[in-house]
Protein backbone atom coordinates (compact mmCIF):
# COMPACT_ATOMS: atom_id res chain seq x y z
CA UNK A 1 0.00 0.00 0.00
CA UNK A 2 2.94 2.28 0.75
CA UNK A 3 3.82 2.20 -3.17
CA UNK A 4 0.52 4.67 -3.74
CA UNK A 5 2.47 6.70 -1.26
CA UNK A 6 5.72 7.07 -1.77
CA UNK A 7 8.32 9.62 0.12
CA UNK A 8 8.64 12.67 -1.63
CA UNK A 9 11.38 13.98 -3.99
CA UNK A 10 11.12 17.15 -4.16
CA UNK A 11 9.29 20.31 -2.08
CA UNK A 12 8.00 17.91 0.69
CA UNK A 13 5.69 19.04 2.92
CA UNK A 14 4.23 22.38 0.39
CA UNK A 15 1.28 21.90 -1.58
CA UNK A 16 4.02 20.97 -4.91
CA UNK A 17 5.19 18.09 -3.08
CA UNK A 18 6.91 15.91 -5.84
CA UNK A 19 6.88 12.48 -5.51
CA UNK A 20 7.40 9.27 -7.57
CA UNK A 21 4.37 9.13 -8.59
CA UNK A 22 4.22 12.38 -10.26
CA UNK A 23 7.75 11.29 -11.66
CA UNK A 24 6.13 8.78 -13.31
CA UNK A 25 3.23 10.56 -14.55
CA UNK A 26 5.76 13.27 -15.79
CA UNK A 27 7.71 10.86 -17.58
CA UNK A 28 5.02 9.31 -19.19
CA UNK A 29 3.35 12.45 -20.40
CA UNK A 30 6.78 13.83 -21.46
CA UNK A 31 7.36 10.31 -23.53
CA UNK A 32 3.65 10.66 -25.63
CA UNK A 33 3.49 13.82 -26.12
CA UNK A 34 6.94 14.20 -27.43
CA UNK A 35 5.88 11.24 -29.81
CA UNK A 36 2.90 12.25 -30.88
CA UNK A 37 4.08 15.73 -31.50
CA UNK A 38 6.81 14.11 -33.58
CA UNK A 39 3.87 12.09 -35.20
CA UNK A 40 1.62 14.54 -36.27
CA UNK A 41 4.21 17.31 -37.98
CA UNK A 42 5.03 14.62 -39.65
CA UNK A 43 1.51 13.07 -40.36
CA UNK A 44 1.74 12.26 -44.22
CA UNK A 45 -1.25 11.78 -46.35
CA UNK A 46 0.11 8.22 -47.11
CA UNK A 47 0.71 6.90 -43.24
CA UNK A 48 3.72 5.37 -42.45
CA UNK A 49 3.64 2.75 -39.89
CA UNK A 50 3.49 4.58 -36.78
CA UNK A 51 1.08 7.24 -37.54
CA UNK A 52 -1.33 4.18 -38.83
CA UNK A 53 -1.24 3.15 -35.24
CA UNK A 54 -2.19 6.46 -33.84
CA UNK A 55 -4.65 6.74 -36.94
CA UNK A 56 -6.00 3.34 -35.92
CA UNK A 57 -6.82 4.47 -32.20
CA UNK A 58 -8.46 7.86 -33.30
CA UNK A 59 -10.08 5.61 -35.50
CA UNK A 60 -11.62 3.27 -32.97
CA UNK A 61 -12.76 5.73 -30.82
CA UNK A 62 -14.27 7.57 -33.60
CA UNK A 63 -16.26 4.72 -34.66
CA UNK A 64 -16.63 2.87 -31.87
CA UNK A 65 -17.37 5.29 -28.97
CA UNK A 66 -18.24 8.29 -30.67
CA UNK A 67 -20.30 7.00 -33.88
CA UNK A 68 -22.52 4.02 -31.55
CA UNK A 69 -23.41 6.79 -29.08
CA UNK A 70 -23.51 10.46 -30.00
CA UNK A 71 -23.70 9.82 -33.46
CA UNK A 72 -21.83 11.65 -36.17
CA UNK A 73 -23.26 14.98 -36.05
CA UNK A 74 -23.31 15.58 -32.29
CA UNK A 75 -19.97 13.51 -31.96
CA UNK A 76 -18.29 15.66 -33.95
CA UNK A 77 -17.85 18.12 -31.01
CA UNK A 78 -16.74 15.92 -28.57
CA UNK A 79 -14.51 13.87 -30.25
CA UNK A 80 -11.48 15.88 -29.40
CA UNK A 81 -12.22 15.69 -25.61
CA UNK A 82 -13.28 11.98 -25.91
CA UNK A 83 -9.82 11.47 -28.28
CA UNK A 84 -8.17 13.15 -25.66
CA UNK A 85 -9.53 11.20 -22.99
CA UNK A 86 -8.88 8.07 -24.08
CA UNK A 87 -5.13 8.50 -25.14
CA UNK A 88 -4.69 10.18 -21.45
CA UNK A 89 -6.40 7.18 -19.65
CA UNK A 90 -4.75 4.63 -22.17
CA UNK A 91 -0.83 5.94 -21.83
CA UNK A 92 -1.44 6.44 -17.86
CA UNK A 93 -2.74 3.20 -17.16
CA UNK A 94 -0.21 1.71 -19.56
CA UNK A 95 2.67 2.89 -17.38
CA UNK A 96 2.07 0.33 -15.06
CA UNK A 97 3.18 -2.74 -16.84
CA UNK A 98 6.22 -0.55 -18.41
CA UNK A 99 9.41 -2.02 -16.27
CA UNK A 100 10.46 1.06 -13.93
CA UNK A 101 7.55 2.60 -13.80
CA UNK A 102 5.83 -0.13 -12.75
CA UNK A 103 2.90 2.51 -11.65
CA UNK A 104 -0.25 3.57 -13.44
CA UNK A 105 -0.69 7.10 -13.50
CA UNK A 106 -4.31 6.80 -12.75
CA UNK A 107 -3.82 4.35 -9.96
CA UNK A 108 -3.40 7.27 -7.36
CA UNK A 109 -6.75 8.88 -7.17
CA UNK A 110 -5.63 12.46 -8.36
CA UNK A 111 -6.03 11.47 -12.24
CA UNK A 112 -9.13 9.42 -12.04
CA UNK A 113 -10.75 12.22 -9.56
CA UNK A 114 -10.01 14.72 -12.21
CA UNK A 115 -10.63 13.23 -15.37
CA UNK A 116 -14.19 12.19 -13.57
CA UNK A 117 -15.33 15.56 -12.66
CA UNK A 118 -13.83 16.77 -16.98
CA UNK A 119 -16.86 14.65 -17.57
CA UNK A 120 -19.26 15.72 -15.06
CA UNK A 121 -18.61 19.24 -16.41
CA UNK A 122 -18.73 18.03 -20.24
CA UNK A 123 -22.18 16.47 -19.58
CA UNK A 124 -24.20 18.74 -17.02
CA UNK A 125 -22.49 22.23 -19.29
CA UNK A 126 -23.94 20.20 -22.63
CA UNK A 127 -27.36 19.10 -21.08
CA UNK A 128 -27.85 22.37 -19.65
CA UNK A 129 -26.62 23.99 -23.16
CA UNK A 130 -29.28 22.02 -24.98
CA UNK A 131 -32.26 22.02 -21.97
CA UNK A 132 -31.86 25.62 -19.87
CA UNK A 133 -31.11 24.56 -16.13
CA UNK A 134 -34.41 23.21 -14.97
CA UNK A 135 -35.24 21.90 -18.70
CA UNK A 136 -31.65 19.59 -18.17
CA UNK A 137 -32.59 18.74 -14.75
CA UNK A 138 -36.00 17.60 -16.26
CA UNK A 139 -34.99 15.93 -18.58
CA UNK A 140 -32.49 14.02 -16.33
CA UNK A 141 -34.47 13.38 -13.46
CA UNK A 142 -37.89 12.65 -14.57
CA UNK A 143 -38.17 9.92 -17.68
CA UNK A 144 -41.35 10.60 -19.32
CA UNK A 145 -43.94 7.81 -19.63
CA UNK A 146 -44.21 6.74 -15.96
CA UNK A 147 -46.76 7.25 -13.51
CA UNK A 148 -46.54 10.50 -11.28
CA UNK A 149 -46.36 8.65 -7.91
CA UNK A 150 -43.09 6.95 -9.11
CA UNK A 151 -41.14 10.89 -9.62
CA UNK A 152 -41.03 10.92 -5.74
CA UNK A 153 -38.80 8.10 -5.93
CA UNK A 154 -37.30 8.56 -8.84
CA UNK A 155 -36.17 12.21 -9.17
CA UNK A 156 -33.86 11.83 -6.04
CA UNK A 157 -32.43 9.08 -7.31
CA UNK A 158 -31.55 9.70 -10.79
CA UNK A 159 -30.44 13.76 -9.09
CA UNK A 160 -28.38 11.81 -6.42
CA UNK A 161 -27.18 9.66 -10.13
CA UNK A 162 -26.40 13.14 -11.90
CA UNK A 163 -24.66 14.74 -9.60
CA UNK A 164 -22.61 12.13 -7.58
CA UNK A 165 -23.09 8.77 -8.78
CA UNK A 166 -21.54 8.84 -12.22
CA UNK A 167 -18.76 10.69 -11.88
CA UNK A 168 -17.74 9.15 -8.12
CA UNK A 169 -18.17 5.62 -10.22
CA UNK A 170 -16.17 6.68 -12.83
CA UNK A 171 -13.30 7.95 -10.78
CA UNK A 172 -13.36 4.41 -8.39
CA UNK A 173 -13.57 2.29 -11.05
CA UNK A 174 -10.67 3.07 -12.63
CA UNK A 175 -8.76 3.94 -9.73
CA UNK A 176 -10.32 0.77 -8.28
CA UNK A 177 -9.09 -1.71 -11.42
CA UNK A 178 -5.63 0.27 -11.67
CA UNK A 179 -4.50 -0.11 -7.99
CA UNK A 180 -5.92 -3.95 -8.55
CA UNK A 181 -4.06 -4.35 -11.10
CA UNK A 182 -0.81 -3.16 -9.44
CA UNK A 183 -1.27 -4.92 -6.51
CA UNK A 184 -1.57 -8.27 -8.37
CA UNK A 185 1.85 -7.68 -9.65
CA UNK A 186 3.30 -7.08 -6.81
CA UNK A 187 1.74 -9.64 -4.58
CA UNK A 188 2.60 -12.57 -7.70
CA UNK A 189 5.88 -11.44 -7.61
CA UNK A 190 6.80 -10.91 -4.09
CA UNK A 191 4.93 -14.88 -3.93
CA UNK A 192 7.59 -15.51 -6.52
CA UNK A 193 10.43 -14.22 -4.69
CA UNK A 194 9.75 -15.13 -1.19
CA UNK A 195 8.99 -18.53 -2.37
CA UNK A 196 12.14 -19.12 -4.40
CA UNK A 197 14.18 -17.85 -1.35
CA UNK A 198 12.16 -19.63 1.12
CA UNK A 199 14.81 -22.52 1.13
CA UNK A 200 12.76 -25.41 1.39
CA UNK A 201 10.49 -27.45 -0.83
CA UNK A 202 8.60 -24.23 -1.79
CA UNK A 203 10.94 -23.54 -4.10
CA UNK A 204 9.10 -26.08 -6.27
CA UNK A 205 6.00 -24.10 -6.54
CA UNK A 206 7.68 -21.03 -7.29
CA UNK A 207 7.73 -20.92 -11.17
CA UNK A 208 4.11 -21.16 -10.99
CA UNK A 209 3.78 -18.01 -9.29
CA UNK A 210 6.38 -16.50 -11.69
CA UNK A 211 3.94 -17.88 -14.27
CA UNK A 212 1.10 -16.48 -13.05
CA UNK A 213 3.02 -12.71 -12.03
CA UNK A 214 3.58 -13.00 -16.22
CA UNK A 215 -0.02 -13.81 -16.81
CA UNK A 216 -1.05 -10.97 -14.81
CA UNK A 217 1.16 -8.49 -16.59
CA UNK A 218 -0.69 -9.38 -19.89
CA UNK A 219 -3.40 -9.19 -18.34
CA UNK A 220 -2.88 -5.93 -17.04
CA UNK A 221 -2.04 -4.24 -20.31
CA UNK A 222 -5.42 -5.65 -21.37
CA UNK A 223 -7.19 -4.30 -18.12
CA UNK A 224 -5.50 -0.65 -18.80
CA UNK A 225 -7.07 -0.92 -22.43
CA UNK A 226 -10.27 -2.04 -21.14
CA UNK A 227 -10.50 0.80 -18.64
CA UNK A 228 -9.34 3.69 -21.02
CA UNK A 229 -12.13 2.23 -23.64
CA UNK A 230 -15.14 2.17 -20.35
CA UNK A 231 -14.39 5.59 -19.35
CA UNK A 232 -14.21 7.35 -22.72
CA UNK A 233 -17.46 4.98 -23.53
CA UNK A 234 -18.96 6.10 -20.41
CA UNK A 235 -18.03 9.61 -20.80
CA UNK A 236 -19.95 9.52 -24.61
CA UNK A 237 -22.93 7.93 -22.89
CA UNK A 238 -23.39 10.36 -20.07
CA UNK A 239 -22.89 13.13 -22.66
CA UNK A 240 -25.46 11.51 -24.83
CA UNK A 241 -27.73 11.23 -22.19
CA UNK A 242 -27.43 14.74 -21.10
CA UNK A 243 -28.24 15.86 -24.65
CA UNK A 244 -30.56 13.35 -26.02
CA UNK A 245 -33.91 14.61 -26.37
CA UNK A 246 -35.62 12.31 -24.66
CA UNK A 247 -34.86 8.91 -22.95
CA UNK B 1 9.49 -7.75 1.91
CA UNK B 2 7.37 -5.81 -0.41
CA UNK B 3 4.24 -7.62 1.21
CA UNK B 4 4.97 -6.51 4.54
CA UNK B 5 5.70 -3.49 3.16
CA UNK B 6 2.43 -2.63 1.70
CA UNK B 7 0.62 -4.23 4.28
CA UNK B 8 1.60 -1.92 6.74
CA UNK B 9 1.40 1.74 7.56
CA UNK B 10 -0.80 3.02 5.23
CA UNK B 11 -4.49 2.63 5.64
CA UNK B 12 -6.81 1.23 2.68
CA UNK B 13 -9.41 4.37 2.76
CA UNK B 14 -6.02 6.83 2.10
CA UNK B 15 -6.90 5.90 -1.45
CA UNK B 16 -9.92 7.41 -1.87
CA UNK B 17 -8.23 10.70 -0.57
CA UNK B 18 -6.88 13.23 -2.48
CA UNK B 19 -4.21 15.21 -0.98
CA UNK B 20 -3.53 18.62 -2.54
CA UNK B 21 -0.53 17.99 -3.99
CA UNK B 22 -2.04 15.00 -5.79
CA UNK B 23 -4.78 17.01 -7.48
CA UNK B 24 -2.19 20.10 -7.84
CA UNK B 25 0.03 17.76 -9.95
CA UNK B 26 -2.95 15.58 -11.46
CA UNK B 27 -4.54 18.84 -12.76
CA UNK B 28 -1.06 20.44 -14.27
CA UNK B 29 -0.41 17.07 -15.99
CA UNK B 30 -4.10 16.88 -17.42
CA UNK B 31 -3.71 20.28 -18.40
CA UNK B 32 -0.41 20.05 -20.24
CA UNK B 33 -1.48 16.94 -21.88
CA UNK B 34 -5.20 18.40 -22.83
CA UNK B 35 -3.25 21.46 -24.16
CA UNK B 36 -0.68 19.64 -26.61
CA UNK B 37 -3.65 16.64 -27.54
CA UNK B 38 -6.26 19.33 -28.47
CA UNK B 39 -4.12 22.46 -29.81
CA UNK B 40 -1.30 20.30 -32.38
CA UNK B 41 -1.87 16.96 -32.30
CA UNK B 42 -5.41 16.26 -32.94
CA UNK B 43 -6.15 19.11 -35.23
CA UNK B 44 -2.67 18.17 -36.76
CA UNK B 45 -4.29 14.11 -37.17
CA UNK B 46 -7.58 15.42 -38.15
CA UNK B 47 -6.50 17.63 -41.04
CA UNK B 48 -3.95 14.88 -42.55
CA UNK B 49 -7.14 12.26 -41.77
CA UNK B 50 -9.89 14.43 -43.63
CA UNK B 51 -7.48 14.83 -46.40
CA UNK B 52 -7.15 11.54 -47.02
CA UNK B 53 -10.49 10.83 -47.28
CA UNK B 54 -11.65 13.80 -49.34
CA UNK B 55 -8.85 12.44 -51.93
CA UNK B 56 -10.58 9.19 -51.46
CA UNK B 57 -13.94 10.31 -52.08
CA UNK B 58 -12.78 12.60 -55.08
CA UNK B 59 -10.92 9.45 -56.44
CA UNK B 60 -14.09 7.72 -56.41
CA UNK B 61 -16.14 11.15 -57.84
CA UNK B 62 -14.07 11.03 -60.61
CA UNK B 63 -14.02 7.04 -61.01
CA UNK B 64 -18.09 7.60 -61.18
CA UNK B 65 -17.73 10.24 -63.84
CA UNK B 66 -15.17 8.67 -65.96
CA UNK B 67 -17.82 5.59 -66.24
CA UNK B 68 -21.07 7.64 -66.52
CA UNK B 69 -19.10 9.32 -69.70
CA UNK B 70 -18.20 6.01 -70.76
CA UNK B 71 -21.47 4.98 -70.13
CA UNK B 72 -22.73 7.86 -72.64
CA UNK B 73 -20.29 7.21 -74.82
CA UNK B 74 -21.36 3.48 -75.03
CA UNK B 75 -25.39 3.95 -75.58
CA UNK B 76 -24.62 7.19 -78.17
CA UNK B 77 -22.10 4.69 -80.33
CA UNK B 78 -25.11 1.65 -80.00
CA UNK B 79 -27.45 4.44 -80.99
CA UNK B 80 -25.57 5.36 -83.75
CA UNK B 81 -24.79 1.98 -85.42
CA UNK B 82 -28.68 1.27 -85.08
CA UNK B 83 -29.39 4.59 -87.02
CA UNK B 84 -26.29 3.49 -89.86
CA UNK B 85 -27.71 -0.49 -89.67
CA UNK B 86 -31.65 1.28 -90.17
CA UNK B 87 -30.33 3.44 -92.76
CA UNK B 88 -28.09 0.67 -94.76
CA UNK B 89 -31.75 -1.50 -94.82
CA UNK B 90 -33.74 1.76 -96.08
CA UNK B 91 -31.09 2.23 -99.01
CA UNK B 92 -31.07 -1.62 -99.64
CA UNK B 93 -34.74 -1.38 -100.03
CA UNK B 94 -34.85 1.67 -102.20
CA UNK B 95 -31.79 -0.12 -104.09
CA UNK B 96 -34.06 -3.25 -104.48
CA UNK B 97 -37.17 -1.28 -105.03
CA UNK B 98 -34.80 0.96 -108.29
CA UNK B 99 -33.56 -2.23 -109.87
CA UNK B 100 -37.51 -3.28 -110.11
CA UNK B 101 -38.58 0.04 -111.35
CA UNK B 102 -35.32 -0.57 -114.00
CA UNK B 103 -36.69 -3.51 -115.02
CA UNK B 104 -40.14 -3.19 -115.08
CA UNK B 105 -39.03 -0.47 -117.36
CA UNK B 106 -36.75 -2.17 -119.23
CA UNK B 107 -39.69 -5.30 -120.31
CA UNK B 108 -42.60 -2.77 -121.48
CA UNK B 109 -39.62 -0.94 -123.52
CA UNK B 110 -38.94 -4.15 -125.18
CA UNK B 111 -42.63 -4.88 -125.31
CA UNK B 112 -43.41 -1.74 -127.26
CA UNK B 113 -40.64 -2.62 -129.27
CA UNK B 114 -41.39 -5.47 -130.03
CA UNK B 115 -44.60 -4.53 -130.90
CA UNK B 116 -43.06 -1.54 -133.74
CA UNK B 117 -41.16 -3.89 -135.11
CA UNK B 118 -43.29 -6.64 -135.39
CA UNK B 119 -45.73 -4.19 -137.09
CA UNK B 120 -43.54 -2.83 -139.35
CA UNK B 121 -42.57 -6.58 -140.80
CA UNK B 122 -45.79 -6.99 -141.21
CA UNK B 123 -46.38 -3.97 -143.25
CA UNK B 124 -43.16 -4.40 -145.05
CA UNK B 125 -44.47 -7.79 -145.78
CA UNK B 126 -47.69 -7.20 -147.03
CA UNK B 127 -46.53 -3.94 -149.29
CA UNK B 128 -44.18 -6.72 -150.86
CA UNK B 129 -46.90 -9.38 -151.51
CA UNK B 130 -49.08 -6.67 -153.33
CA UNK B 131 -46.10 -5.91 -155.39
CA UNK B 132 -45.08 -9.24 -155.88
CA UNK B 133 -48.90 -9.74 -157.27
CA UNK B 134 -48.74 -6.56 -159.25
CA UNK B 135 -45.71 -7.60 -160.90
CA UNK B 136 -46.61 -11.20 -161.34
CA UNK B 137 -50.03 -10.06 -162.83
CA UNK B 138 -48.36 -8.63 -165.69
CA UNK B 139 -45.46 -11.18 -166.11
CA UNK B 140 -48.00 -13.66 -166.14
CA UNK B 141 -50.09 -12.31 -168.87
CA UNK B 142 -47.55 -11.78 -170.83
CA UNK B 143 -45.47 -15.07 -170.45
CA UNK B 144 -49.06 -16.78 -171.15
CA UNK B 145 -50.07 -14.69 -174.11
CA UNK B 146 -46.43 -15.78 -175.34
CA UNK B 147 -47.62 -19.14 -174.88
CA UNK B 148 -50.91 -18.98 -176.45
CA UNK B 149 -49.33 -17.72 -179.13
CA UNK B 150 -46.92 -20.31 -179.47
CA UNK B 151 -49.74 -22.69 -179.11
CA UNK B 152 -52.41 -21.45 -181.96
CA UNK B 153 -49.89 -19.26 -184.40
CA UNK B 154 -49.82 -16.15 -185.72
CA UNK B 155 -53.63 -15.57 -185.45
CA UNK B 156 -53.56 -14.01 -182.02
CA UNK B 157 -50.45 -11.91 -182.44
CA UNK B 158 -53.11 -9.08 -183.08
CA UNK B 159 -52.47 -6.84 -180.16
CA UNK B 160 -55.88 -5.20 -179.12
CA UNK B 161 -57.62 -8.59 -179.28
CA UNK B 162 -55.28 -10.44 -177.60
CA UNK B 163 -55.46 -7.92 -174.46
CA UNK B 164 -59.58 -8.13 -174.56
CA UNK B 165 -58.67 -12.30 -174.45
CA UNK B 166 -55.75 -12.00 -171.58
CA UNK B 167 -57.71 -9.60 -169.35
CA UNK B 168 -60.58 -11.54 -169.96
CA UNK B 169 -59.07 -14.76 -168.50
CA UNK B 170 -57.00 -13.08 -165.92
CA UNK B 171 -60.50 -11.59 -164.74
CA UNK B 172 -62.01 -15.23 -164.98
CA UNK B 173 -58.57 -16.40 -163.05
CA UNK B 174 -58.87 -13.93 -160.30
CA UNK B 175 -62.73 -14.45 -159.59
CA UNK B 176 -62.30 -18.21 -159.31
CA UNK B 177 -59.72 -17.20 -156.78
CA UNK B 178 -61.74 -15.08 -154.63
CA UNK B 179 -64.27 -17.71 -154.92
CA UNK B 180 -62.22 -20.67 -153.91
CA UNK B 181 -60.67 -18.37 -150.92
Amino acid sequence: MGGFFPEAILFDGTWFEFNRVQLVRLIVLAVVLIAMCIIASRAKLVPGRVQSVIELVIDFVNNNIIANTLGLKDGKRFAPMLITMFFFILSMNLAGVIPGLNLAGTSVIGLPLLLALWTFVTYVGAGIKKHGFLGYLKAETMPPGIPWPIYILLIPIELLQVVVIRWASLTIRLLANMVAGHMMIVVFIGMTHALLFSGDWLIAISPFAGAMAIGIYGFEIFVGALQAFIFTMLTAVYIQLATSDEH
Amino acid sequence: MILAEAGGEVPGWRLLIPLPEEIVWSAIFLLIFVLVFMKFVLPRMNAVLDERSEKIEGGIRNAEKVQEQVDQLKSDQEQELAAARQEAASIREKARADGQKIVDEARTRADSENERVLATGRQQLSAERIAASTELRGEVGTLASDLASKIVGESLTDDERSRRVIDRFLDDLESSQTTTR
